[in-house]
């Protein structure tokens, strides 16, 4: 018996070993309200939306920085501002729909109403009625607006920072990460779906899936089945100094061998194939070979490229032990009909329904379930290393290593 | 301008009471018969729709994409073991003038997830193009247009 405790009952390792991690960070109510204050709230730039979504002045899209509701809107100089949607008076929220346009925005509680840069510019009987109430002498509207926050819109993608004074987005993301950006968002998108799953763990699970690219040919089988992700393709992970983003990638290895020894997986049937291969049909539109990137920025948000599959996900942590991941499809203004059609059918493979995604939605369930009774034991990412460095091969855990790297550089500072 | 007649409604409820069953007691290797060769299967949400989006979140066109995803939901997927249960609305059907019924079918769908409780898993309505062809009546489109735009964990089986 003591000796099994000595096993496992290990003090909790230092913040500066990245292979380990305590289950209590994705329970813990304490650290998830810290979250939201020192991450998301912090020196962090948070993705909103794309540009193309809120086109004309006096469009706006409702969003969060965390689980902090935000407005996203394009001012009557074009101009994308961000605030908080939430009324400086009583603190309700202020636009209630998904998508909206208007010159002001009017809480529907008390009729404050504010410009679209979050300034306030009417109280309704700020004057009172017939002489009598009515608002003081000193009320000052200039010092009720609603807060704001930084904003930049980076190659069509609008980030913004509760953080005011924060290096640009380019600065924070640095040259390798910017370049892999640049190289998807080259020219105008236009959106071609929304999705949302609700998941059943905590939100930090999804992004460590994301980067985590050890399971993918293991958990995804139809993936490994159809070749589009072998750990023998050529390819690579970059992951940037901060460790908080990273990239995956990966190419066709037209001239590779057999699968080796051990390598073989549960997906290695005999007569597995497609009726309609159709669906995996498309083309090498961004003319490098590679069929996959996936594209993290710290702390939740995603950038994916399979084939021809494009799409942005933003991962909503909605409590500690739910989260929202929403999906936008997307593709370019200048798609031709082939192209679209390959997008349509390769949206198959990710969404709630994806066949390379599916699975995604369900194993942080898996997780946040096993977990209750873990106390202050912790999970082991020792593969491929202890550092969160790029590297060539993808049988590696480092982007996971660099989140938390990113992450205990703002929780414990 | 003539309406359905009553036989072509008992025909489209009928075929929806069918296809929901066969979803129901598991009879996937079915589904794909209940459409043209090919037939066009969607999911997507109401928000998609009304704003006039072509990604959803299932896109089958034609019969061997809809095997496709069977064999790929027996074969290759991992999911916790479940089953649908479908109510169905009576459909709303109108002729067009080709002779095609275009309807549309409200339902409601329980998951059933093996060690968890069952859950209203998706309501939404049946879009459907349906065609008598060779003296079956069979779905030329059947579009799936889900009321809310979220979707608990994941969506495995068709709806």
């Amino acid at each position: 018996m003591a000796a099994i405790e000595t096993e496992q009952a290990s003090p909790n390792a230092p913040a500066s070993d990245l292979t380990r991690v305590g289950y209590n960070v994705y329970r813990d109510p304490e650290i998830y309200a810290r979250e939201r204050e020192r991450v998301f709230m912090g020196r962090c730039w948070n993705f909103l939306c794309l540009d193309c979504e809120i086109p004309n002045p006096g469009d706006y899209k409702t969003t969060h920085v965390g689980d902090v509701p935000v407005i996203v809107a394009r001012d009557e100089t074009g101009t994308i501002r961000a605030m908080e949607n939430r009324c400086a008076h009583r603190g309700s929220q202020v636009c209630l729909e998904k998508f909206g346009n208007a010159k002001r925005l009017t809480c529907v509680y008390h009729a404050w109403s504010y410009d679209l840069r979050g300034k306030l510019v009417g109280v309704a009987f700020r004057n009172g009625v017939k002489g009598e109430g009515g608002m003081p002498p000193e009320f000052d509207p200039a010092r009720h607006g609603l807060r704001t926050l930084a904003v930049e819109v980076f190659h069509g993608l609008v980030f913004a920072s509760f953080h005011q004074g924060l290096p640009s987005v380019e600065e924070d993301l640095g040259p390798e990460i910017t370049a892999r950006v640049r190289r998807v968002f080259n020219r105008p998108v236009t959106v071609l779906g929304y999705t949302t799953q609700v998941l059943r763990n905590n939100w930090k699970l999804y992004v460590e899936n994301v980067k985590d690219s050890y399971h993918a040919s293991i958990l995804h089988l139809f993936f490994t089945t159809f070749k589009l992700n072998r750990l023998s393709q050529k390819g690579g992970i970059i992951v940037d100094e901060s460790g908080g983003h990273h990239v995956s990638y990966s190419m066709i290895d037209r001239d590779a061998a057999a699968p080796e020894p051990g390598e073989r997986t549960r997906a290695d049937k005999d007569g597995f194939r497609l009726a309609d291969p159709s669906l995996l049909q498309g083309r090498d539109e961004f003319g490098d070979g590679v069929t996959l990137q996936i594209l993290t920025v710290f702390p939740n948000f995603v950038i994916q490229q399979i084939q021809n599959a494009l799409a942005v996900r933003q991962v909503i942590p909605r409590g500690p032990e739910e989260t929202e991941l929403r999906w936008t499809h997307f593709g370019f203004a200048d798609d031709d009909a082939e192209l679209l059609g390959a997008r349509l059918k390769q949206s198959n493979m990710v969404g709630p329904a994806g066949y390379i995604s599916l699975e995604d939605g369900a194993v942080g369930a898996l997780v946040q379930r096993a977990i209750t009774g873990a106390g202050d034991q912790e999970s082991v990412m020792m593969m491929g290393g202890s550092d969160a460095a790029s590297t060539t091969s993808r049988a590696t855990e480092t982007s996971v290593r660099g989140f938390w790297k990113a992450y205990r550089a703002r929780m414990d500072p | 301008m003539a309406g359905p007649s009553d036989a072509q409604i008992r025909a489209v409820a009928r075929l929806n009471i069918e296809y929901a069953h066969c979803i129901d007691d598991d009879a996937l290797e079915r589904w794909p018969d209940f459409f043209l060769p090919e037939g066009l299967y969607r999911i997507t949400t109401a928000e998609n729709q009304s704003r006039g989006l072509p990604i959803g979140i299932i896109h089958a066109a034609g019969q061997a994409m809809m095997r496709d995803r069977v064999l790929s939901l027996r074969e290759a997927n991992i999911y916790e073991p479940q089953r649908y249960r479908h109510i169905l609305s009576e459909p709303l059907v109108h002729l067009e003038p080709g002779g095609a019924l275009r309807s549309r079918t409200g339902f409601m769908t329980a998951r059933i997830t093996s060690g968890a409780e069952t859950m209203l898993f998706a309501t939404g309505v049946y879009e459907d193009i349906v065609v008598k062809r060779g003296g079956v009546w069979r779905f030329a489109e059947k579009i799936v247009v889900l009321d809310s735009d979220r979707v608990d964990t994941l969506l495995a089986l068709p709806l």
